[in-house]
């Protein structure tokens, strides 16, 4: 297997003064993500746990894939580390074709601001912020003017059905809003990969299949095609089979740190 | 992170733990309102001082004294370069000019700065090109004499000072029953509270009755000497052209003056020299007129006669300007006129350090507050951290970098830092206030009139803040760097 090139970015559509620093285009081969024998290794006392174990994968642009996998399987593991959240013990991680470890501290940054979005379980909404204000975190850390962010966030609410919605409190709505939110926030620097880690586990399960629908249309370029839109890779961790069935285009299933199954849907 | 953003994302913060960061910031008000109040109070009393200082006339003004000075001998080298010395010269003769001219030379090795020096009489010559100085409001000699008060059949012998015009502002004469001498020559005359009191007593009246009562003084006057004295010394002296004749006969006069004013105070200062008691106080025009014979004439007589100088010299002069600043330029001009000037302002040099050190006590006593109040900071910043460990985890997942986690705890500890800074000035300016109020009550109490003990500079309000933000900002050091320092993953495991 070849290394991939890092070339200058055109596939970007943020606004950002900084987007071009962290961006690039895809490798040859239109690999979104790729990891070559990924180990993350945890002392625990005396032992050591193999959360992920030597994971050798390429994801597409615009694909659809789902980590299934029992509880410690290393799924969020490997989520966090495609996230530049954690580092590798050994092994790379590239993101459109640049290695995340080769990456400075506020590169690292400026990758999960505008490269990635991340959607968690627990929806992780800043309880003090308004829905307008929680979506706007990103574009304040991006440094995204002041005048242009109510536009870009309104339009990322809409997307997820809570245009109106701006001035409550993630109190004040019910979870299956807040986790539009959380996919509202993540997707409002138009980022090429979208990371979701269990968005469905505080759901019931029409909820859950309602947020996967949304994530979905969200993967699916031809749905937003019209306007140009690079498509979105995503990338989902969940226990619900069913559900990675009907939405991934590809499922990988994990055991202890390892792929143990690869299935094309 | 952009600055507004920032600072709007670190009020929304603090907001969110109300009343745990209003303490904190409460506590640094505190510190920084004890640091205004404790320099306020210093820098108060500084300027009360300096302004009784002033207007007592001790900081701009210069006493100027005629160089003297003694050889190893005792003999008095004074006005050199006018002649040699005569005594010297009629009693060995020609024989000593060598001697002179050795002496002059040795002089000059032990003290260059004063060979150049032309050493003058202080007369009325000297008075008046001292009063064509630049920046020199008036020059004045003072009468210090002993007179007799008499009213009716009472006397009170007492001393009697002069007092230019200028005087009348001075502190001694704050709550003077009556005015101020009428006229530069008016013939009138202000009593001690003593004086008045005892020459009232005399009379069964009160003291505050010798308003507008008349008075006679009597005092030794001088009389000049016939122009050829039958004193066989004074033809003696007379044979020697070179020794002209200078002395005066003392005679008792006597002059009638108004009461116009009763002082408490047993010294009014309208200068440099003046700190001597006195029991009354007359015009320094009519002082100048009366000819008076002061306890230091028979010195003058004993010089003059043996240096051959005429007509009236002065013990001393005292030189006003216009504001202290010009006292070291006046004095280098009298000094190169051929006086020794004098000024308190060389002495107040060592007050003023006292006062940069007393000011710099009450800072470090004023810091501790605020130093405890950092303490606070650090506190409450750090279990702000605790608390938010999630949030700091979903910003940093969010692409905060942390250099962006590290500002916003700055941000934070200096927006605490600049409200209590304000509120801690306006706490200090209250608390001072207070302070005031109470001492000028305990002073009216107490009979003495109120006096402006506090002062709250801009400075001071400027340096206040600033101090407290630097202060907030140094506490806000660690919890920031250790905020940026948090792993992502560990932190939004954190529940």
């Amino acid at each position: 297997m070849t290394e991939p090139k890092t070339e200058p970015s055109t596939a970007s559509k943020i606004g950002s003064a900084t987007e071009s620093k962290t961006t690039s285009t895809l490798p040859a081969n239109g690999a979104a993500i790729r990891t070559k024998q990924l180990t993350r290794h945890y002392r625990l006392g005396d032992s050591v746990i193999r959360a992920v174990d030597g994971i050798t994968l390429d994801v597409h642009a615009g694909e659809f894939l789902a980590f299934l996998g029992a509880s410690g399987s290393g799924k969020s593991s490997l989520l966090n580390l495609l996230a530049g959240l954690d580092h590798p013990t050994s092994g790379a991680v590239f993101v459109l074709g640049r290695e995340l470890g080769r990456m400075t501290s506020l590169e690292l940054s400026r990758h999960r601001n505008q490269t990635i979005g991340i959607v968690f379980q627990s929806f992780n909404l800043l309880p003090r912020m308004t829905v307008m204000e929680n979506v706007e975190l990103p574009l304040r850390l991006a440094e995204v003017p002041r005048a242009s962010r109510p536009a870009r966030v309104k339009e990322a609410l809409e997307r997820v059905g809570l245009g109106e919605r701006l001035a409550h409190r993630p109190g004040e709505l019910s979870g299956g809003e807040q986790q539009r939110v959380a996919i509202a926030r993540a997707m409002v620097n138009r980022p090429r990969i979208l990371l979701a880690d269990e968005p469905t586990g505080n759901l019931d399960s029409n909820t859950g299949e309602e947020i996967l629908r949304l994530i979905s249309g969200i993967n699916r370029p031809s749905d937003h095609s019209s306007d140009g839109e690079e498509p979105t890779a995503v990338l989902v961790v969940t226990h619900e089979r069913a559900l990675a069935e009907h939405y991934a285009g590809r499922i990988v299933t994990l055991a202890d740190g390892r792929i143990e199954r690869i299935e094309q849907r | 992170m952009k600055i507004g953003d920032l600072t709007e994302l670190a009020t929304q913060n603090l907001r969110e733990a109300l009343l745990r960061n209003s303490l904190t910031t409460l506590g640094i008000a505190v510190g920084v309102a004890s640091l205004v109040a404790m320099l306020s109070l210093g820098v108060g009393l500084q300027d009360l001082i300096n302004r009784r200082l002033e207007r007592n006339g001790l900081f701009d003004t210069v006493l100027v004294r005629p160089r003297t000075s003694f050889n190893a001998t005792g003999q008095i080298r004074r006005n050199r370069d006018f002649g040699p010395d005569r005594t010297n010269e009629r009693t060995n003769g020609r024989a000593d000019d060598r001697k002179s001219d050795d002496r002059k030379q040795d002089d000059a090795r032990r003290d260059p700065a004063d060979s150049d020096i032309v050493s003058r009489p202080l007369d009325k010559d000297a008075r008046r090109e001292l009063a064509q100085l630049p920046h020199v409001l008036e020059v004045y000699p003072e009468f210090r004499f002993t007179g007799d008060l008499r009213f009716g059949t009472a006397g009170h012998l007492t001393q009697v000072t002069s007092l230019p015009a200028s005087a009348s502002t001075s502190d001694g004469l704050e709550g003077m029953q009556g005015r101020f001498f009428s006229a530069p020559e008016a013939h009138e005359i202000i009593l001690q509270a003593d004086a008045a009191a005892d020459l009232a007593d005399s009379q069964h009246l009160q003291p505050a009755d010798m308003l507008g009562k008349d008075l006679v003084l009597r005092y030794a006057g001088r009389e000049p000497l016939p122009a050829t004295s039958p004193n066989s010394r004074a033809r003696d002296r007379a044979a020697n052209a070179d020794d002209a004749a200078f002395g005066f006969s003392i005679i008792s006069e006597r002059i009638s003056l108004r009461v116009v004013g009763i002082v408490d105070a047993e010294t009014v200062a309208s200068g440099a020299n003046a700190f001597g008691r006195s029991g009354a106080y007359v015009p320094l025009a009519v002082a100048e007129e009366l000819g008076v014979v002061q306890g230091n004439d028979m010195g003058e007589v004993v010089r003059e006669s043996a240096l051959g100088g005429n007509g009236q010299h002065y013990t001393n002069l005292t030189v006003r300007v216009e504001r202290p600043a010009d006292v070291p330029a006046v004095e280098d001009s009298a000094r190169r006129m051929g006086y020794a000037p004098f000024s308190l302002l060389d002495l107040t040099r060592n007050l003023r350090r006292l006062f940069a050190i007393l000011d710099l006590l009450l800072g470090i006593f004023g810091s501790l507050a605020l130093a405890v109040a950092s303490l606070g900071i650090i506190n409450t910043l750090v279990m702000a951290i605790l608390e938010r460990r999630r949030e700091i985890g979903v910003l940093k997942a969010l692409g905060a970098s942390d250099k962006d986690v590290r500002q916003l705890f700055f941000a934070e500890a200096g927006v605490m830092g600049l409200l209590g800074g304000a509120g801690g000035v306006a706490l200090g300016w209250a608390i001072g206030r207070l302070i005031q109020l109470g001492t000028n009550y305990y002073l009216r109490q107490q009979q003495i009139p109120p006096e402006n003990i506090w002062t709250v500079p801009v400075w001071l309000v400027a340096s206040a803040i600033v101090f407290s933000l630097v202060v907030s900002l140094a506490a806000g050091l660690y919890p920031a760097s250790r905020a940026a320092r948090l792993d992502p993953v560990e932190a939004l495991r954190y529940e």
